[in-house]
């Protein structure tokens, strides 16, 4: 059961313990891997077996909890890779998604306050900002450069999880171009709610305050996590994102993050969104092309 | 009928069976870490194993109910008090309105727990009444008690019929050992270990640090080794890092390799740290019971072996019950 994959796109199952199925489509992240492992987790769901309590498709893995008094492992095991031999053949190309604009005051002063109280023996370059040395590992010109790279090509929800809501971003650039900083050198024990974090080749919202290991470049100026749902956004759900969304960063003044404040305040506040089919051969093939065309699904709006 | 806090104790919170089916946003299930105890609870005082109940962690409340109420306190060894006079644990208990309920030193775990008829009657949030403090969700406000709270009790079911027996025999209560033997199932990551170092894993003696809570219980011990490998892209450079995945309740991860940390019912979802097994769910109430301290060996066992232990606890609750005089 936990070999190791051979080296294609067979994927790995292994169990967590007698309620958990864990199956690894990849050791490496990809837009191909996150696609396949959403592609499992919406036929397994259509499926309805009984049996199941929740499906958590993650960046290039997918994790099942099952109860197995009710649907034995084997069988649930079975049942993942027929799913999983099926998509091999016919694997989807298309996920019918959302495109979201996050407004983002980048270089704010509640992520540097937050940063500055962890630097010795916290960070990388303690007498550095974290977004000063992003730019530097990314070979870039200087921190305007780097914010300028985080927001102009949107980012794909590869995952949502560790706390209730929190999105982890993967960029929908060719590998060569993603951007990459390490984390922490130890985590934080604070991170102000809603600031937006990178960590190896991924991107995050916080949704609460909380620890936190990822470098800090901003804050991201309305709620994804509304336990009290008083804004129309959270009328379904208090949790805002959905594995799939897509998401473009938007710059804002700190005289536009204060009046989307004003906004939220008087419950007026919606993300300004589009439905959009997003098409994985377009975006293997040419990404920076069909971002463009993504983004164009929230012009007018 | 509620409960007034007069101190809260160092961290009492309301909780039930758990919330489950919002993990895949990151919600975690909650509820009492030691469920076995906090059920038994609810038999005592004629709730059915739904009904919310107070975890007091350490260091208990001090609270009033402002009607007659019966309660039942299980879980950790603790002294009962009713207006200052010792009363016995793991047995129903008549309070009259006024009465001041109040505990001692806890003498071995970490968590007891206090059933009242009718159960804590707070909110459901996603179908659970358990609090998940990170996300401020569930309980009493999304948060601990604190003093000054005023904490509703639900009318009792089946007019408060109660079973025959008011105390759970001794051979049902569990144990609370400085010595404790955790089941695991081996897997997830396993492979990325050593053979040294799952041999230290599996046959080392570890020790639960004092960070151990609500979210996780770290080990202290002889560490591990993980295979030198090239790290894939976007997993991280240690080797005990992976590209961010959903985490088991109960897996076992051991960041760099030195403390492993078992992820108990309010930890994160997910993470990027590899996991090298799972503590099989017969064994996370045992879990939830370590105090900091407690010698732990980690027994690697079957999921046939697995699903055998989870009939033989499930059997166990049944005939508890039946001993109360209660049918399943």
């Amino acid at each position: 059961m936990s070999s190791p994959a051979p080296a294609a796109l067979e994927a790995r199952y292994t169990w967590g313990g007698d309620e958990f199925l864990f199956v690894e489509v990849s050791e490496s992240m990809s837009l191909a891997a996150n696609f396949r492992v959403m592609s499992i987790a919406e036929k397994l769901s259509e499926l309805e077996l009984t049996g199941i309590v929740d499906i958590c498709p993650a960046n290039a893995s997918l994790l099942v909890r099952f109860d197995p008094d009710v649907l034995p492992p084997s069988t649930l095991e079975e049942t993942v890779r027929t799913i999983e031999a099926d998509l091999a053949h016919h694997q989807q190309q298309a996920l019918e998604t959302r495109i979201i604009e996050v407004p983002v005051w980048y270089d704010d002063p509640f992520t540097a306050e937050v940063a500055e109280r962890f630097r010795e023996g916290f960070h990388q370059e303690p007498g550095g900002s974290d977004i000063d040395y992003a730019a530097k590992v990314n070979n870039l010109k200087d921190a305007a450069e780097f914010i300028k790279r985080h927001h102009e090509q949107p980012w794909l929800v590869s995952m949502v999880g560790f706390v209730a809501g929190l999105p982890f971003l993967f960029q929908l650039v060719e590998r060569e171009k993603q951007l990459e900083v390490p984390k922490y050198l130890s985590p934080r024990t604070d991170t102000p709610a809603l600031t937006v974090g990178h960590g190896g080749c991924f991107g995050c919202i916080y949704s609460v305050r909380g620890a936190g290991g990822y470098q800090m470049f901003g804050i991201a100026a309305a709620p994804i996590f509304d336990p009290a749902q008083a804004l129309a956004d959270f009328k379904d759900f208090m949790v805002f994102f959905r594995p799939g969304d897509i998401v473009k960063f938007k710059p804002v003044t700190e005289a536009e993050y204060n009046s989307i404040q004003a906004e939220i305040a008087a419950g007026t506040f919606r993300y300004r969104q589009s439905p959009v089919t997003f098409d994985l051969s377009k975006a293997l093939a040419n990404p920076e092309g069909y971002n463009k065309e993504l983004m164009e699904a929230l012009n007018g709006i | 009928m509620a409960f007034d806090i007069t101190s809260p104790g160092l961290a009492t919170t309301v909780q039930d069976q758990g919330r489950t089916g919002h993990y895949n946003v990151g919600i975690p299930q909650s509820g009492s870490l030691d469920q076995y105890s906090a059920e038994l609870g609810n038999a005592l005082v004629g709730n059915t194993a739904k009904e919310a109940v107070l975890e007091c962690t350490y260091l208990g409340p001090a609270l009033t109910a402002d009607q007659d109420v019966v309660i039942a306190v299980t879980g950790a060894p603790v002294e009962v008090r009713v207006n200052g006079e010792p009363r016995p644990q793991w047995s129903r208990l008549q309070l009259k309105a006024g009465d001041e309920l109040s505990f001692g030193v806890i003498r071995g775990g970490t968590r007891y727990y206090i059933a009242v008829q009718g159960g804590i009657d707070v909110p459901e949030v996603l179908g659970s009444r358990s609090t998940y403090s990170l996300g401020a969700i569930g309980g009493f406000h999304g948060r601990k008690l604190e003093a000054g709270d005023r904490i509703s009790v639900g009318s009792p079911l089946n007019d408060g019929a109660v079973p025959d027996a008011d105390t759970v025999p001794e051979e049902f209560r569990p144990a609370f050992a400085k010595e404790q033997t955790v089941r695991i199932v081996l897997g997830l990551y396993d492979h990325r270990l050593t053979d040294e170092g799952l041999d230290n894993l599996l046959n080392g003696e570890w020790k639960v640090t004092p960070v151990a809570d609500r979210m996780g219980l770290r080990y202290s011990g002889p560490g591990v080794k993980w295979k030198e490998r090239e790290q894939p892209f976007g997993a991280g450079s240690d080797p005990s890092n992976i590209v961010d995945a959903g985490y088991a309740v109960g897996s076992i991860q051991i960041p760099g390799g030195t403390q492993p940390i078992i992820l108990h019912r309010d930890a994160v979802s997910g993470g990027g740290y590899a996991m090298v097994g799972t503590v099989i769910s017969a064994d996370m109430d045992l879990v939830a019971r370590a105090a900091p301290g407690t010698s732990t060996r980690f027994v690697a066992v079957s999921m046939d072996e697995a699903l055998a232990a989870r009939r033989e606890l499930a059997e166990r609750k049944n005939n508890a019950k039946a001993a109360l005089g209660l049918r399943s």
